[in-house]
């Protein structure tokens, strides 16, 4: 097995691999249950090992992928702002700043289903079916102009899709290609003839000033910013809520918003306090604060008492609009009915947030937004 | 080389902190005082009243003089601080460990909150016993302490297509060095027992943590028994919840991505997941369009910690101290030179300590500085023989599109007034 090039490692590790291995074993930990073992081992391999029943259709998933995806991907999964990009790129891979799709890079459908089934949508994962799982995937590859309108993609075809990429993929070969670096005595005098300055940082100008600067907002053109995957903006904390000691007690701090127990003087303090904990879940896509702008969703400074769809400079679904035309004002009563699951709320929105589950964290988030003003 | 450009004063504002800081420093250096220093010859406040009591700070944050050794992102980098990184301020730092309140983070949904008590650990897969541990059971096995770095696969990858970014913090802080407490996988592996499993050596576990991305990868078993370690406590106290408490998993020399956080599941598999992390991210593009994959290992580096763009020299010419980091995913650290001039002429740094597997080394270079341009470069060598290569090195193996795994020698011109500047050499 050199498939991984440490030699060093290779030579320790022969003699353990030779005898199974025969400690003693401590008793400690328990059997884990088949249920529990089936709710977590969720992965899915290249040979689809892993895939659940189910099948999906093109036409199907280019509407889940409208009320789950777009928001961030697009409707065509072009990719909105920063965000990935899930189509095109064919035939970019050997030129600067390669565009990675799923048509053009990734080498295994199973990546595609694995990852959008256990991690997607963005800031609700794992709260889509088999069938919408499949259903997205067959969208995705018809954006890539990889099947037709009319695929229907299925745990029995799975594997006869194959991505244009598949072959595209060599194991790491750094002690084969790269063995001149391993040149043990490098040179210590007079290595060359000139030193010239051929680039300066200074020129391009992106390194941030400080923590608040403003100045860095700028999105230079040769900066390579996929090397983080790129996602959607949100807004940074505030410079006063800046990180407080983290308290790493010995004792496990209750779950957020349990203010049953806090001294009735300090409930509001407490509430708004866990409702920033649980606004947390929003910020991906609504900023508030000073100098929030509008993202994927409105600023939500003063919401509470505010006409429904009236956030200036924003582009609200037809279904929000109609709302505030009937002169819907949003109090905790409708946000309530809002946040326990915005696609039952508003048809057609674009919130793509699954929704609040705890009554407790409604209402700390109401109490957080309200104390927000305009 | 003296031909400054205008530029350098954008970046005043940035230096500003820093300069005045040590300029009041400089004032009060030993170069022949005519009046006698009021700071000795006056009775000073803190010299006379009282200072803060034992119940003053139950747990004590760094005094406020050191507010701007914090970690920074780049805002450009992502657009969501939820699925983005953040930087080591290792031009303030030495010695060789990391503080865990200053030691960068990357998340790919978020930091999570996840109690001891709610915390569960399953192995499953080919394993003879699918087990289920709670934190408590963990605390239970053979405990070890070994110290390792931690450096995203992306560290200096904003610097393939050229210098970029102006501060040793933003170009080489993806990294950090703790000392980990915990047991190791093998010992958790053998608990849930490997006959099962058969012929190791064509076997893997995948790993994967508690929170919504989840951050599946997959992990050679040769590896996984050899010294991988699931870690719970990091420089001596409870992990921090940005690096993934209460248990995460330590994958000593490979890249950071692997060291998955809030670990909560490990599964024995007869093949590689090929999970998102390790396909479309975290393989490294070639020059003709092909990808390397399984880049797990991270190539010997070392960088220039100070001085460097943020950290200039404000004392002028005389004695200097030019310091830095080097580590290596192979081994440990047996050498590492430094060069003033550019690589042409190098000189063997001290080491502050022997270097060892895996963790990061300090070196030191003491010179007389005649207040001159430099253009300072260090360059690590470890234990297989491997020398850290040139940036034009390593463009001509890998091109410019690789994103990750960028080691190469990185160069700062420091200006006569002590300033400092990334800049690309030939």
């Amino acid at each position: 097995m050199s498939k991984y090039p440490n030699l060093l490692l290779a030579v320790t590790v022969a003699g353990l691999l030779a005898s199974p291995a025969t400690a003693e074993k401590l008793g400690l930990g328990r059997v884990a249950l088949p249920e529990e073992v089936a709710a977590w081992n969720k992965d899915v391999s290249p040979n689809g090992e892993g895939l659940p029943e189910g099948a999906g259709s093109v036409a199907d998933g280019e509407e889940v992928f409208s009320a789950n995806c777009a928001v961030c991907h697009g409707e065509f999964a072009e990719g909105v702002d920063n965000w990935p990009k899930l189509a095109g790129g064919a035939d970019t891979l050997d030129h600067n700043d390669p565009l990675k799709t799923v048509g053009s890079y990734w080498p295994n459908l199973s990546t595609a289903w694995d990852y959008i089934h256990r991690s997607m949508p963005y800031g609700g994962a794992q709260t889509l079916s088999a069938d919408d799982t499949y259903a997205i995937v067959a969208y995705i590859l018809y954006s890539n102009d990889l099947v037709d309108d009319d695929f229907v993609l299925s745990k029995e075809n799975f594997l006869e899709v194959k991505l244009p990429n598949a072959e595209g993929f060599i194991l790491d070969d750094r002690e084969a290609s790269e063995k001149h670096f391993w040149k043990a005595e490098p040179c210590m005098a007079n290595c060359k003839d000139a030193v010239e300055i051929t680039m300066r940082a200074t020129v391009l100008d992106v390194t941030p000033n400080d923590t608040t600067d403003d100045a860095a907002k700028m999105e230079p053109a040769a900066a390579p910013a996929a090397v983080v995957e790129p996602v959607k903006a949100a807004e940074a904390p505030a410079p006063s809520t800046a990180p407080a000691p983290v308290v790493v007690a010995a004792v496990d701090p209750a779950p957020a918003a349990a203010p049953a127990t806090a001294a009735p003087a300090a409930g509001d303090a407490d509430l708004i306090a866990a409702g920033e904990k649980v606004f947390k879940q929003c910020a991906a896509c609504h900023q508030v604060g000073e100098g929030a702008k509008n993202k994927t969703g409105p600023v939500l400074n003063g919401i509470i008492g505010q006409k429904v769809a009236s956030v200036e400079g924003f582009k609200y679904s037809k279904g929000f609009v109609a709302l505030g035309e009937e002169g819907k004002v949003w109090d905790a009563a409708l946000l309530a009915e809002l946040l326990t699951k915005p696609k039952d709320f508003v048809k057609g929105t674009k919130m793509s947030f699954a929704g609040l589950k705890k009554e407790a964290d409604i209402t700390a988030v109401t109490a957080y937004l309200a104390s927000l003003t305009k | 080389m003296t031909d400054r450009s205008d530029d350098i004063s954008s970046r005043r504002a940035f230096l500003k902190g820093t300069i005045a800081a040590g300029g009041a420093i400089a004032g009060a250096s030993m170069a022949g005082a005519s009046t006698p220093d009021p700071l000795i010859t006056e009775v000073q406040p803190w010299a006379s009243a009282f200072g803060d009591g034992v119940d003053a700070t139950p747990y004590g944050m760094p005094i406020k003089f050191e507010s701007d050794v914090v970690r920074r992102n780049v805002e450009w980098l992502t657009a969501d601080t939820t699925s983005s990184i953040n930087f080591t301020p290792i031009h303030a730092l030495d010695g060789t460990i990391t503080p865990q309140g200053c030691a960068f983070e990357r998340h790919h949904s978020g930091a999570i909150e996840l109690s001891k008590s709610d915390y569960r650990l399953m192995i499953n897969g080919l394993v003879d016993t699918p087990l289920v541990f709670s934190y408590a059971d963990l605390e239970r096995f053979p405990r070890v302490t070994r110290t390792f770095f931690c450096e995203c696969a992306a560290n200096t990858g904003m610097e393939w297509a050229g210098a970029q970014l102006n501060g040793a913090q933003f170009t080489h802080g993806m990294i950090h060095n703790m000392e980990y407490t915990g047991v190791t996988l093998r010992t958790l592996l053998e608990e849930a027992g490997l006959t099962a499993a058969g012929d190791l050596k064509d076997k893997w576990v995948f790993v994967e943590g508690a929170d919504a991305s989840s951050n599946g990868r997959s992990i050679p078993m040769e590896k996984a028994l050899d010294d991988c370690m699931i870690a719970f406590k990091a420089n001596g106290e409870a992990l921090r919840k940005e690096h993934g408490y209460p248990v995460r998993l330590i994958v000593p020399g490979w890249e950071g991505n692997m060291w998955v956080k809030w670990l909560r599941r490990i599964e024995v598999t007869g093949q590689a997941i090929e999970s998102r992390e390790e396909t479309s991210k975290y393989t490294d593009t070639l020059d003709n369009g092909v990808s390397r994959k399984w880049t797990w290992v991270m190539d010997a580096k070392s960088v220039v910690t100070s001085p460097s763009p943020q950290a200039p020299i404000t004392h002028g010419k005389g004695p200097l101290v030019i310091t830095g980091l080097a580590w290596s995913g192979r081994g440990a650290i047996t050498r590492v030179d430094v060069s003033t001039d550019g690589g042409k002429n190098w000189q063997t740094a001290r080491l502050a300590a022997p270097g060892t597997d895996k963790a990061l080394t300090r070196f030191y270079l003491d010179i007389n500085w005649d207040g001159t341009d430099m253009l300072l470069q260090s360059r690590a060598m470890d234990s297989t023989g491997y020398v850290q290569p040139t940036k034009a090195e390593l463009r001509a193996v890998r091109g410019l599109n690789s994103v990750y795994h960028n080691n190469c020698i990185q160069t700062w011109h420091v200006y006569p007034t002590g300033e400092a500047e990334n800049v690309e050499v030939s």
